[in-house]
């Protein structure tokens, strides 16, 4: 009972991970058909603008000694302004470009801050103590769950939440949910597209931050390759869970945390360390019977 | 005054010339029929209209304003509202949501909220079967019903000028008689300029007004809709008789 417990909690917060970084890049693609490879490189960039540039093993942290109510909005804070900005700066000369053009660019684009941070911190990963309290074990029903995983895993929830009100809820959301579903018909009726774009940029990029927090809480470390492992899984969550649409985009965040930490269980310990690989089998199995994502975008459906 | 002039307009497509020189003026309160056979360029006409396609030459003016070129959410503002062809309805969103998305456009001004809900009341009242089902997804609607949605969602936001593109495409018969009955009671009522677009003449010259034929990209006719519909001048502009 308190293990089934242990490997709930462990597949919940893994799935949250997930689905953070899929909604980040789903947001995007829907009102741009811009698939962002970058997410993974701001989730970097999050993290790493709470450290003082150095390339000593243990980070020389300022922003990140803050209490976590002020250190929490200003990561988020550089999050959405890295992405407003990779917006402005480079995304805004691709709209017109066919969506292999943008996601090229957005490689590039990755690159760019990443070599910006290798730059200022070198390669080598440095120790931080980000929001130390919460790596203490909380005890539910025998099963001991780390501190930080019941709150990764309420975050996302909170997140899912505010995110679901604010679409439902709002003319700002409205105008969100209309452009990404067809985005020339939402321009004629007056939604101003630079300001939807921009909307989903920061969101998007907001969601990176926290990603950026959680990971960096959950690993004790920085890495400026940290975002990568996220960024693809998110990915190709994005993927099976249908372009575009968000509530696929984060139940299959969530599938896919569950499917590699019961493989992580179930599996042989010989066989454990090719534990991706069983999970991007059942990615292909997946695809093979719902080429079209579990919930597929319904603006991307052929019109007659 | 005329609310709407266009000189010159052309519209091209990489080599491919779709709108060639067209020039005309609209007055406030008119209803326009364009016509034409396929890949006349009427579509093409009413998306450069909208800015959806900007021209590649002439200048289209609308109440004053020069337009051409301009973003379509800024064309929308100044009160143009494109039903385009094939009836583009937010599948995924309610009837109601799909009205109210175009109303956030006049968000600065005061008041906005209480006249946005007058104006959902009024389209209801021209539409009861909207209200019927408006928390229904839009995408679940008969193409009858989705028709008389857009052009709903288009009346929303108060605009001076109305442009459909084909509203009888893909309907039966008794529903497009339906949607042209409001049509024409809402131009009444409301002083609406109203520009059409519809493949054959028949409709125009049932709704009378003024009608346009349209062949090749070029304005070939201009005149009273019932005179010019009942013409050898029509028939021979619109199958192209006596050209090589």
């Amino acid at each position: 009972m308190a293990s089934l417990l242990q490997v709930l909690f462990d597949a919940l917060s893994l799935g949250s991970l997930y689905a953070l970084g899929a909604l980040g890049i789903a947001l995007i693609f829907g009102v741009m058909r811009l698939v962002n490879f970058a997410h993974g490189d701001v989730i970097a960039f999050s993290l790493f603008a709470l450290l003082w540039p150095s390339t000593d093993a243990v980070a020389i942290v300022f922003a990140g000694n803050l209490p976590w109510f002020l250190l929490i909005p200003f990561t988020l804070a550089i999050g959405a302004g890295l992405s407003v900005l990779s917006e402005l700066v480079v995304f805004r000369r691709f709209r017109r470009a066919n969506p292999a053009t943008m996601m090229i660019a957005s490689f590039a684009l990755g690159f760019v801050i990443r070599y910006f941070l290798l730059m200022l911190f070198t390669s080598r990963p440095k120790s931080i103590a980000l929001l130390p309290a919460l790596s203490q074990p909380v005890e539910i029903l025998g099963a001991r769950i780390p501190l930080l995983q019941l709150i990764t895993i309420l975050v996302t929830l909170a997140v899912l939440i505010g995110l679901t009100l604010f679409l439902r809820r709002t003319r700002f959301g409205l105008e969100m949910r209309a452009a990404a579903e067809n985005f020339t018909m939402a321009r004629m009726l007056g939604v101003r597209a630079n300001r939807v774009i921009m909307g989903a940029f920061a969101l998007s990029g907001a969601l990176a931050a926290a990603s950026a927090l959680i990971l960096g809480s959950q690993t004790g470390t920085a890495n400026i390759m940290m975002g990568a492992n996220v960024m693809l899984m998110a990915f190709i969550a994005t993927v099976i869970g249908g372009m575009g649409s968000l509530a696929g985009a984060v139940l299959a965040g969530f599938l896919l945390g569950a499917i590699a930490t019961v493989m992580q269980v179930i599996l042989p310990p010989d066989a454990r360390a090719f534990r991706d690989a069983f999970v991007y089998g059942a990615v292909i199995l997946v695809l093979i019977f719902r080429p079209q994502g579990l919930l597929s975008a319904r603006g991307a459906k052929e019109r007659v | 005054m005329s609310l709407l002039a266009l000189s010159n307009v052309s519209v091209r497509y990489g080599r491919l010339t779709a709108v060639r020189n067209v020039a005309f003026t609209l007055a406030e309160g008119e209803l326009l029929f364009i016509t034409g056979p396929n890949g006349a360029g009427k579509s093409s006409l009413l998306r450069a209209i909208a800015g959806v396609t900007p021209p590649a030459g002439g200048r289209i003016d609308f109440a004053d304003h020069d337009i051409t070129g301009r973003a379509p959410e800024d064309i929308a503002r100044l009160g143009i509202s494109m039903v385009p062809e094939g009836r583009d309805v937010f599948g995924s969103l309610s009837i109601e949501e799909n009205l109210m998305v175009g109303t956030g456009m006049h968000a600065r001004t005061r008041g906005w909220r209480a006249r946005a809900a007058t104006e959902l009341e009024a389209v209801y009242a021209t539409f009861p079967i909207l209200k019927d089902r408006r928390h229904t997804q839009a995408g679940l609607l008969s193409g009858g019903q989705q028709q008389m949605l857009v052009i709903g969602r288009a009346l929303m936001t108060h605009p001076r000028l109305v442009a459909i593109d084909e509203p009888s495409l893909g309907l039966a018969p008794n529903i497009t008689d339906q949607v042209y009955e409001r049509l024409i009671a809402l131009r009444a009522e409301r002083k609406l300029t109203l520009l059409i677009v519809e493949q054959s003449s028949t409709r125009a010259m049932l709704a009378g007004g003024r009608m346009m034929l349209m062949r090749g990209g070029e304005i070939l006719l201009d005149g009273d809709a019932r005179a010019l519909g009942q013409s050898e001048a029509m028939q021979a502009a619109y199958f192209g008789y006596g050209e090589q």
